[in-house]
């Protein structure tokens, strides 16, 4: 399994043609405390820097981009009763949604974990 | 990911940014500092969430150093003013402060304010993004007599909550106890060593004190307050939570050249002798909506769930809008998303558009929570 992030602050878990989405830490505490969650329904058709899912903060909306094209499969229903997981375990149990990838050749545009450590040093 | 609305400058200029007497104690705290108002000013330290709760059960402190103090002096002082704001200045009395309003010929509002009187002048706290509005707006309608004195060496420090007048007193000296302060009285005294002007007001709905002192003392006074158990320093993020639920509006968003008092629910701005006798900027048109009611009005609003309608959010009764969202976000102490908003006509449910979709909300009296001043 590979991760890959987006200048937008997602990361994207792909296995086989699955991928698994969220925001990395570094967003989470940008955004604060995370109130609410709006989450895709499965079967969802999303285009790459579609914005398909929205985290609420106390301050603000913020949108969460698709990474990636393809089907969502499933979203993280954990997160309907305890969207603070989003704050919590960002890159593991605070994930929020998965999508089947129509064309893997996108996450050639994205960064590697050195690379996204190195894009969040310098802002 | 990307925020999309985010505290904006409330209109401010591109101009540099400017630093307040208290910045690098906030920093020094983790305070995430952010534009505001001209400002680089902490949205929070330790959280939202955490500050909102923390300043309804116990004190926190607020840095509202941006906003405008201006001290009004000068032969024919009163009249002068009432030429200019809604207020009778007739009835308020040494030690005693009042809410008004700025408002142009057409009864918009150009900005909310606090007057009280000192003993040789009249003490005005105006909003940070429009004080340079404000003081140009008040050099050009006050006669040459009345000088004005833009207070720009002085600090403004607020604590609020439960707990605030607890640790307030245990730094306090005058010739009156701080206990003699009600709810909108002010008093000079001794903070700390350091002259003080406090006044028992604020902008959370609790019991708490605003603190005027010289720009030099502020990290002082700061870091003695923070020292008391009862006291954490708050951000803005908890601030604007705060003060929506105590269904307080805030200049910019919900008051604005485009909306007159009336319509905001703030007649008590305009004071009784003034309505009778007018003779105050916008008089016919707010005089006649005190008469006659407005067709449009700011109310509260409750949604179910916990999806929050933010600012701008259109306000629909059945298919029709009504109103538009000036204020909207989750609230801390009911756990549930709130909003106030402009809304023409009179409905007990009505509906929000948030990002496509409908959500239900209530029409609910404001303040959202009950305001615990200290009478």
């Amino acid at each position: 399994m590979t991760r890959y992030f987006t200048e937008d602050h997602e990361w994207i878990d792909v296995d086989g043609d699955t991928g698994t989405v969220g925001i990395t830490d570094y967003a989470q505490g940008q955004l604060g405390d995370i109130t609410y969650v709006d989450l895709p329904a499965a079967g969802t058709a999303v285009k790459k820097g579609d914005a398909p899912c929205v985290v609420d903060s106390v301050k603000a909306a913020s949108d969460v981009y698709a990474p990636v094209s393809g089907t969502v499969s499933e979203a993280n229903a954990a997160l309907e009763g305890e969207p603070e997981l989003v704050n919590t375990q960002p890159e593991t149990g605070g994930w929020l949604f998965r999508v089947t990838l129509s064309d893997a050749e996108e996450l050639g545009g994205l960064m590697d974990k050195a690379a996204y450590d190195a894009f969040v040093a310098g802002l | 990911m990307s925020d999309t609305d985010l505290p904006d400058d409330d209109g401010a200029e591109a101009l540099e940014t400017l630093i307040l007497p208290l910045d690098a104690w906030h920093r020094a705290r983790g305070g995430r500092m952010v534009e505001f108002a001209g400002y680089w000013m902490p949205v929070q330290y330790e959280g939202i969430l955490a500050e909102h709760l923390w300043t309804r059960q116990h004190a926190g402190l607020f840095d509202v150093s941006h906003m405008g103090q201006l001290l009004l002096s000068g032969e024919g002082l009163d009249a002068a003013v009432e030429a200019v704001l809604p207020i009778d200045l007739s009835t308020l009395k040494l030690g005693h402060q009042r809410y008004s309003l700025l408002l142009d010929e057409q009864g918009g509002v150009l900005d909310d304010l606090m007057v009280s009187r000192w003993p040789n002048d009249l003490y005005l706290v105006v909003n940070g993004a429009t004080k340079w509005d404000d003081i140009a707006h008040l050099r050009e309608h006050l006669p040459d007599e009345i000088t004005l004195n833009h207070l720009e060496e002085r600090a403004l420090l607020a604590l609020q909550g439960p707990e605030a007048f607890a640790a307030l007193d245990r730094h306090v000296t005058g010739d009156y106890p701080l206990s003699s302060l009600t709810f909108m009285r002010f008093g000079h005294f001794e903070l700390c060593g350091v002259p003080a002007a406090i006044s028992r007001s604020g902008y959370t709905g609790e019991d708490g004190f605003e603190i005027s002192i010289p720009a030099e003392h502020a990290a002082h006074v700061a870091a003695l307050l923070c020292g008391e158990p009862e006291v954490k320093p708050i951000g803005l993020g908890a601030r604007d939570s705060l003060r929506l639920e105590a269904g307080l509006p805030l200049y910019g968003h919900d008051l604005s050249p485009e909306t007159s008092p009336i319509e905001a629910g703030l007649v008590f701005g305009i004071n009784k002798r003034r309505r009778s006798e007018g003779g105050f900027p916008g008089a016919e048109r707010i005089c006649r909506e005190i008469a006659e009611g407005t067709p449009r009005k700011w109310i509260g609003l409750a949604l179910d769930g916990r999806q929050a309608a933010r600012e701008g959010a259109p306000v629909f009764a059945e298919n029709k809008q009504v109103g538009v969202v000036t204020s909207g976000g989750f609230s801390p102490s009911l756990e549930r998303p709130i909003a106030a908003a402009y809304v023409t006509g009179e409905h007990t449910a009505l509906e929000i558009d948030v990002r496509g979709k409908r959500l239900p909300a209530r029409v609910v009296p404001m303040p959202f929570v009950p305001h615990r001043y200290h009478r």
